[in-house]
């Protein structure tokens, strides 16, 4: 029983991460869920890393890390929706181009500075032991806005996760409730990077949820159980990392990964003792 | 088979007060400016029933999208309940080609019958105990009661038709717009779904339907329109489906034992050259 719960009980860092994670973990499982049943994967996963310049610039020039994401994230998409909305090119290719395009761009910037040798690891694996309060107060408010927007918004956008044309003829704006969701996406990836790092971030919105999305009915019980599934990655990954002295951010991404693999096989054998193969052969 | 069709084309009810619910004039549809149909003439008026009869790419689809308001209508006028499509979300209920068959998106069949509420409530009104009886009783009328908790990806494709059909009943709208409202559906399915509209035609809804099957929807609509990337015909469906017009709309027309059997031929990647026609026809 010590080996589960004193690392935490004894120290103070491991505490505040597991906090932090555990915050993370909500808000991720909350934006992934829609990430997933819109097919928003390639936008997150660019999001996660387009970031990065507006973070090299924000440790360059010392204003806080979050807001040289938040400046990232804005680049990103309005560049994205110009792209798409200008040219007769598919929003996949505005997409790829910035991500490569920011991804880049942040590791000129990097290189061209001396004081980055240690930060470029922070920046991409996140800090989660070394945790600020402030940092942990910032997590909390932005749970509580993903959270309020999910709620606020549930009929729309589950109507968009069923048939935006369905939303758009029941009154829903297509384009203004999409904006929302991305800005919900957003706001996750900016102030989680500092926990799991811009390189992890991504694979917390899609390993939780995707998980869920293979057992559960609804979405409410998805987005509870991604949650689940993100906080239990944070405790037993950051355990793991304490007693065999392994990297915090990527043993919890291992984990989390690790869940959906044994979400899949349960899943699998399930199908097979019912007999029922519709799921799998439904298209 | 042969004499349920009868009944239901006499019982059709004659309480109508004649308003008009979509008034067209020489209205042009089609897609960013290039005409898919060009200069329809209908009205739809309450308690009525019209059938657009024509094969892929004739134009059903985008006349309906157009009267939803998810296609901005290219030239002429057209009018619902009197206004602009697009403008009268609680009182039209839409149901698309195309659907989420809940292979990732976990869902209850209920969930998605409940959707049809949602145009009434918008984003945060309360669903009461009304709103639960409206859909168990829209899933009774389409015999799907028993499933209501079953997820709907494990459901048949004739089964998930009678849900979305129910999600369509569930609006209780006053205005119904359907595209292909019968694809998958076996024998019992179409009696309770031909019951079901004739049921909401009786109530003073008007319904507009795209369809492929010349003879069974006949039966139901007051009104049918033959489109092939133009009007071919519009009146009463005995008068309009002569051999010549069906011979127009789909290619080839065989005839026999008092039927008419339609060999489908798509002609809906010919754009340019039927354009060229329609053009050259009316100048």
């Amino acid at each position: 029983m010590d080996l589960f719960i004193t690392p935490f009980s004894t120290n103070g860092f491991m505490l505040q991460a597991l906090i932090a994670g555990a915050l993370v973990s909500i808000a991720c499982a909350i934006a992934g869920t829609f990430v997933i049943l819109r097919g928003l994967a390639f936008i997150g996963d660019a999001m996660a890393h387009g970031v990065l310049p507006g973070i090299a610039l924000a440790i360059l020039f010392g204003f806080p890390g979050v807001i040289g994401a938040a400046i990232g994230a804005v680049f990103m998409i309005g560049g994205i929706t110009l792209i798409t909305e200008r040219s007769r090119l598919s929003s996949d290719t505005a997409i790829g181009l910035l991500f490569i395009g920011m991804l880049s761009l942040g590791v000129v910037i990097v290189s061209r500075s001396n004081s980055f040798s240690g930060d470029l690891t922070r920046i991409l694996f996140g800090e989660i032991l070394g945790i600020s309060k402030s940092a942990i107060f910032l997590q909390l408010g932005a749970t509580i806005i993903v959270a309020a927007i999910a709620v606020s918004c549930a009929r729309p956008f589950m109507l968009l996760s069923f048939d935006p044309e369905q939303a758009e003829v029941a009154g829903f704006s297509v384009r203004l409730y999409h904006n929302i969701m991305l800005f919900m996406i957003a706001a996750t990836v900016i102030v989680s990077f500092q926990t799991v790092g811009t390189l992890l971030v991504f694979g917390l919105l899609i390993a939780p949820a995707g998980s869920a999305a293979l057992l559960a009915r609804r979405i409410e019980a998805m987005m509870m159980w991604a949650a689940l599934f993100g906080v239990l990655s944070m405790y037993f990954g950051l355990l793991i990392s304490y007693h065999f002295n392994l990297a915090a951010g990527a043993s919890i991404i291992l984990t989390a990964v690790a869940i959906f693999f044994i979400a899949f096989i349960i899943q699998n054998l399930r199908q097979n003792r019912t007999g029922n193969h519709k799921d799998v052969n439904h298209g | 088979m042969a004499d349920t069709q009868n009944n239901l084309a006499s019982s059709a009810c004659g309480n109508t007060s004649g308003d008009i619910h979509i008034r067209a004039r020489h209205l042009d549809i089609g897609y960013k400016r290039e005409a898919v149909v060009s200069d329809i003439n209908f009205d739809l008026k309450e308690g009525q029933a019209i059938a657009l009869i024509g094969t892929n790419g004739s134009g059903k689809s985008t006349l309906l999208k157009t009267i939803v308001g998810l296609l901005e209508p290219i030239g002429g006028q057209l009018s619902v309940f009197g206004m602009p499509p697009g403008n009268n979300h609680r009182r039209i209920a839409y149901l698309g080609q195309f659907h989420n068959s809940g292979y990732v998106l976990p869902i209850r069949a209920i969930d998605v019958v409940r959707m049809g509420r949602y145009p009434l409530h918008g984003l945060w009104q309360r669903m009461g105990k009304k709103d639960d009886e409206i859909v168990m009783n829209a899933m009774r009328i389409m015999g799907i009661e028993t499933l209501a908790n079953a997820s709907l990806r494990s459901l048949s494709g004739g089964q998930q038709q009678r849900v979305y059909l129910a999600q369509t009943l569930a609006h209780q709208a006053e205005l119904l717009v359907m595209d292909e409202p019968t694809t998958g559906l076996d024998a019992g399915g179409r009696e309770l779904y031909l019951r079901a509209i004739n049921d909401e035609l009786c109530r003073g809804a008007s319904v507009i339907m795209a369809t492929h099957d010349i003879q069974e929807e006949a039966t139901l609509c007051h009104q049918a329109m033959l489109l092939a990337h133009k009007v071919v015909a519009i009146g009463a469906p005995d008068k309009v489906m002569t051999s010549e017009a069906l011979l127009e709309t789909f290619g080839v027309v065989v005839s026999g034992e008092n039927k008419l059997h339609v060999l489908e031929c798509k002609h809906g990647h010919d754009d340019n050259e039927r354009q060229g026609w329609n053009k050259s026809r009316k100048a």
